[in-house]
């Protein structure tokens, strides 16, 4: 047993052991060779080439501009980068620069992970409002773009059932949706509507908050932040949610998938609820026959959520790293990587510079209307700390209500949840 | 006459190594030696050489299971988060009061894990032996039968839960199957959107994955009993089923109690699935513990109530695993 | 199994044989119905693998699902290796898993060599302990877990000294070591060990072997199967590792190949190269086990079936 065992034994040991004799490692992006400060950053971006691109040509003309720093860039998948960071924060382990879906931020700008961006106001001033992240009256995060919602339709068919094509102007109201779908189921479509219901996380606050905002009722008390009491569960948003589930029970939508716009494409449902990202390949099959519809007016006008993915600078970032983090965001934010990020991802340009330099979204682009949509009916998520339980306490009530729950029960189980995490929070701060 | 049967078993079937069946306890391989005949010495080199070896896995355990687990329970008394800038506050049995009183969905969600529990246990071990049964005849390409059945359990649970959704899908093939051998009788269902067949649903599946392990252990417990038992059965008059019950069951106690614990552990501990396929729900309809304790604890950030969850469930484990040795050791 | 007047031993030799074959016929029917039963979906994986998702999705309800039929070929697999960096994944989950295992099962056989041979001090504690620890799933304590790597110290190279630092997260040992010990692994062993006879032990003492001898020299080379078994159950959770690698690698070249399969649910799932890429990692496991599945199935549980 001598040998063997004691080298296993001191292995075990070794980590201590060697703790003694060597220096501790350095984290502030330097190197002793005299490079240019590392600035690390962090994408949602894997597994999608066409956005890997543009960072790429956007970092590499940024250090190639200048000698002082490198950006590096780390991407993760979206479909766990919630998960990922969330973690990566717990452990105190965020890079300098990271992007995070736009109603996430004032949770982190709260627990202190993001230093204001302090970009000039002429920047942030320029883009869209809902791509800029503002908590306590500081910017904190800002985006090259936003997406939004639309009704997918096609001119024929509604034109042979008779029914008005909506204007932004003069949206449908709930009445003559509700009559426009039951027309619809009878004239054949077994599904007329698609809500895109098969889909998961934020998708559901993100597209269905706004009808519920639209209603009337809302996800928490704006004013205040404090209580989700009487916004949630008051009698507007009672009635829009009792709607959600007639929905779903009347066979007007499902919440079967595919999750996209397929069903839509293959002329399955007639009216799809879905976002730009999919207008592309809507416009190259359907053609000219395709309308771009703006959202429901449930009563309190017609809304579309605003807010994307947007990018802050982290407070574990040193001053000179959070300089040369702050230059590149303002090396990118320039019209022409703006234009370069529409056109590639198919989604809403944040100035008007690079929209009217868009493809799709320039004066005469044939997605122009996402950004008329988008100017006139955004309306971001509630910038409060406590949006991450919001959020999924949301998904899962209206989860529940699609699937047959008692609505008013539902609410009201949820609102408790709300009130108690902000309570157990001293109010995060509001 | 089962005891006679039980007595010595021999050697494994094919590679001569000893039989695994033997009904001595764990640690008798220790015991017969007499103490005190050796010289005190020898005793302490034991003890030495004991310690040591079992040090890298004391260690490791210890630095990477027991310490998390521990500092998981010390969280569920505070308000701790993932990302708060609160300080740390000790509260008491807050955590545990929340989960018993204004949280529904975790009494649904115990619920949902005995259900699967109550209904997983049975129905995997007993379709598993069946299955062993099957292929432990002496049959041509029985091997390959083998290999079938047991691909699915390499095959990762993440993946098959995906397949498996697909085919769940209202316009999906169990539905046009179940169309086709009732001859459009059968008016499809949204099996994972409907709360009451959304855990069953996923029973199937979670069986379907597992059960090929199970049947594997059954197999190689079926072939420690020596073929003269089944000839002397057989001499008796004994038909199949009285083989089956005489001989085959008793002998494979050892078996049995090994399948039981290990499907209850799995069973028990519930998630991937969740995940992936339902998150939940509809309607809380197969949230489960495990599942409502990352939920909470982890995506909503409330790692004091998520921690406080883990413990409840640790607990009730901890409670049923002692039951079933209590009621197995009974038996004996 | 209703009662005939004939019992089976005064049955007719040519009746016998008949009803031999009749049950032949039935046992195959059913294994073959049952074969079906098991492979379908990962037919369907395959065959998916090899079409546009429109036609996926269009062939979803009918055995047009099981047929390679349509648009079939392999564009799939090529956009798979646009998007993901597979190799990389292949072999750093390669890597991890084979570490795992193999220390693994030195760490755990050791300790299973202790726990039911030796008599020492502790050692009930330690056993009872290790069993208790079966319960225990790991997403319950994956949380805490992440806070305690995150403070552990650590060595690496930097401008060309050896400096220690704070933290394993983003390394490949936090992918590993935290799942070499394993309670089950050593249960498993401690189990098997305790059949081989004890007599072995003592006439080794008397030549004056040293445990640790007998453990390399006797106990091992009698284990096959017990390795084996143990060898194949932490293959198949290293290899599927995937809420864990998600919250502590954020390199992508430490990535494993489960979290590869994030990439493709971007706005819309790329159905096809999902299943692609789900055949692609599902391949090197079921080729280990092919390999290896004589010695698994003849040995599984001869690794100590008992309570």
């Amino acid at each position: 047993m001598r040998n063997p065992l004691a080298i296993v034994a001191a292995a075990s040991l070794l980590g201590t052991v060697a703790l003694t004799g060597c220096a501790k490692a350095k984290h502030d992006g330097t190197s002793s060779g005299g490079g240019p400060t590392q600035i690390t950053m962090w994408t949602h971006s894997a597994g999608n080439p066409g956005e890997l691109a543009v960072y790429k040509k956007i970092i590499g003309d940024f250090n190639a501009s200048q000698k002082k720093y490198q950006v590096v860039q780390q991407n993760f998948p979206q479909g766990s980068y919630n998960d990922a960071i969330t973690a990566a924060a717990a452990a105190r382990n965020l890079p300098c620069l990271l992007d995070m879906d736009g109603p996430i931020m004032p949770n982190w700008a709260w627990a202190g992970y993001l230093r204001p961006l302090d970009l000039p106001t002429s920047l942030t001033d320029s883009l869209l409002p809902t791509a800029v992240g503002r908590y306590k009256g500081k910017v904190y995060s800002a985006g090259y773009w936003d997406a939004a919602l639309s009704i997918f339709a096609r001119k024929s068919v509604l034109d042979k059932a008779g029914i008005r094509i909506p204007t932004v102007d003069k949206p449908w109201t709930l009445d003559e949706f509700d009559a426009a779908v039951g027309k619809l189921k009878g004239s054949g479509y077994k599904t007329p509507l698609d809500l895109g219901a098969a889909d998961k996380g934020e998708w559901w606050p993100y597209a269905y908050s706004p009808m519920l905002q639209s209603s009337g009722g809302d996800l928490i008390d704006r004013g205040a932040m404090k209580s989700a009491d009487g916004a949630l569960n008051g009698p507007d948003s009672v009635k829009f949610f009792s709607w959600f589930q007639k929905a779903f029970k009347n066979g007007w939508a499902n919440s079967d998938g595919p999750i996209g716009n397929q069903r839509f494409i293959d002329d399955k449902v007639a009216l799809s609820y879905t976002g730009v990202w999919n207008a592309k390949d809507a416009l190259d099959k359907v053609g000219s026959d395709l309308l771009i519809l703006p959202p429901v007016d449930f009563g309190k006008g017609p809304k579309i959520g605003g807010g994307s993915w947007q990018w802050g600078i982290s407070s574990g970032c040193g001053d000179e790293q959070a300089e040369g983090a702050r230059a590149y965001l303002k090396f990118s934010f320039q019209d022409k990587y703006l234009t370069a990020f529409a056109d590639s991802q198919v989604v809403i340009p944040a100035t008007d510079g690079a929209a009217a330099a868009s493809k799709y979204f320039g004066a005469n682009g044939s997605l122009r209307q996402f950004a008329v949509l988008s100017r006139k009916f955004a309306l971001a998520r509630p910038a409060t700390p406590g949006y991450p339980l919001i959020s999924t306490t949301f998904e899962k009530a209206a989860k529940d209500i699609m699937n047959g729950a008692d609505v008013t029960s539902t609410l009201d189980t949820a609102v408790k949840a709300i009130d108690t995490d902000i309570k157990s929070n001293n109010g995060y701060g509001n | 006459m089962t005891a006679t049967f039980r007595l010595e078993t021999p050697a494994g079937p094919d590679d001569g190594t000893p039989s695994p069946a033997a009904e001595r306890d764990t640690l008798d391989a220790a015991r017969p030696r007499p103490r005190g005949r050796r010289p005190r010495a020898a005793r302490r080199g034991e003890a030495r050489a004991g310690l040591a070896m079992a040090t890298p896995a004391i260690v490791l355990l210890l630095g990477f299971l027991i310490v998390p687990v521990l500092l998981g329970f010390a969280l569920s008394f505070t308000n701790a988060r993932l990302i708060s800038p609160e300080p740390l506050r000790f509260v008491g049995f807050d955590n545990f009061v929340r989960a018993f009183t204004i949280d529904p969905t975790f009494f649904r969600s115990a619920l949902n894990t005995f259900a699967f529990a109550a209904v997983v246990v049975p129905v995997q071990a007993g379709f598993g032996l069946l299955l062993a049964l099957l292929v432990n005849q002496k049959i041509r390409g029985v091997t390959a039968f083998r290999v079938i059945f047991f691909i699915p359990v390499v095959t990762s649970i993440v993946v098959v839960s995906i397949l498996w959704k697909f085919m769940y899908q209202p316009e999906g093939l169990i539905n046009s199957f179940i169309d086709s051998i009732t001859f459009g009788a059968w008016q499809g269902t949204a099996w994972l959107n409907d709360p009451d067949t959304a855990l069953p649903a996923i029973i199937v599946l979670s069986i379907w994955q597992a059960v090929g392990f199970h049947m594997l252990i059954w197999l190689s417990g079926l072939q420690t009993i020596p073929e003269e038992l089944y000839e002397a059965a057989r001499m008796d008059g004994a038909g199949t089923w009285r083989q089956f019950k005489d001989v085959t069951w008793p002998c494979l106690r050892p078996t049995r109690i090994f399948v039981l614990i290990t499907i209850t552990i799995a069973a028990l501990g519930l998630f991937v699935q969740i995940d992936v396929m339902t998150q939940g729900g509809p309607v809380d309809s197969t949230s489960t513990l495990v599942y409502h304790a990352v939920l909470t604890g982890y995506r909503q950030q409330q790692i004091g109530y998520g921690s406080a969850l883990s413990l409840i469930f640790f607990v009730i484990v901890l409670v049923i695993a002692l039951i079933q040795r209590h009621l197995t050791r009974d038996k004996d | 199994m209703a009662q005939t007047p004939r019992t089976r031993r005064t049955r007719p030799e040519a009746s016998e044989r008949r009803f031999r074959s009749r049950r032949r016929v039935w046992s195959y029917l059913v294994l073959v119905g049952l074969a079906v039963f098991f492979l379908f979906p990962l037919v369907f994986m395959f065959v998916a693998s090899l079409k546009p998702d429109s036609q996926i999705l269009s062939d979803l309800g009918g055995w047009r699902a099981f047929l390679p039929v349509g648009e079939v070929g392999l564009d799939n697999y090529s956009a798979v290796f646009d998007r993901v960096p597979v190799g990389q994944f292949l072999f750093n989950s390669l890597l991890v898993t084979v570490l795992i295992v193999v220390l693994g099962l030195v760490v755990n056989s050791m300790a299973g060599f202790a726990l039911s041979r030796l008599r020492w001090r502790g050692r009930g504690l330690v056993l009872s302990v290790v069993i208790a620890t079966l319960i225990v799933p790991f997403e319950t304590y994956a949380v805490p877990l992440v806070y305690w790597v995150a403070h552990l110290p650590t060595l690496l190279v930097q401008d060309g000294t050896v400096v220690y630092d704070i933290g394993w997260l983003n390394s490949y040992e936090v992918q590993i070591i935290p799942f070499v010990a394993n309670a089950f692994s050593i249960f498993l062993f401690s189990q098997y060990f305790s059949t081989i006879p004890t007599s072995l032990d003592e006439a080794a003492r008397i030549d004056g072997a040293s445990w640790f001898t007998i453990y390399r020299k006797i106990v091992v080379p009698l284990s096959g199967p017990a390795f084996a078994t143990v060898a194949i159950l932490t293959f198949l959770p290293a290899w599927n590792q995937y809420l864990w690698p998600t919250m502590v690698v954020q390199d992508e070249k430490l990535r494993p190949v489960m979290v590869g399969m994030q990439y493709f649910f971007q706005d819309n799932p790329a159905w096809g190269e999902i299943m692609a890429y789900t055949s692609m990692i599902t391949l090197p496991v079921l080729v280990v086990f092919l390999a290896f599945q004589r010695a698994f199935v003849s040995s599984v549980a001869a690794s100590g079936v008992k309570g």
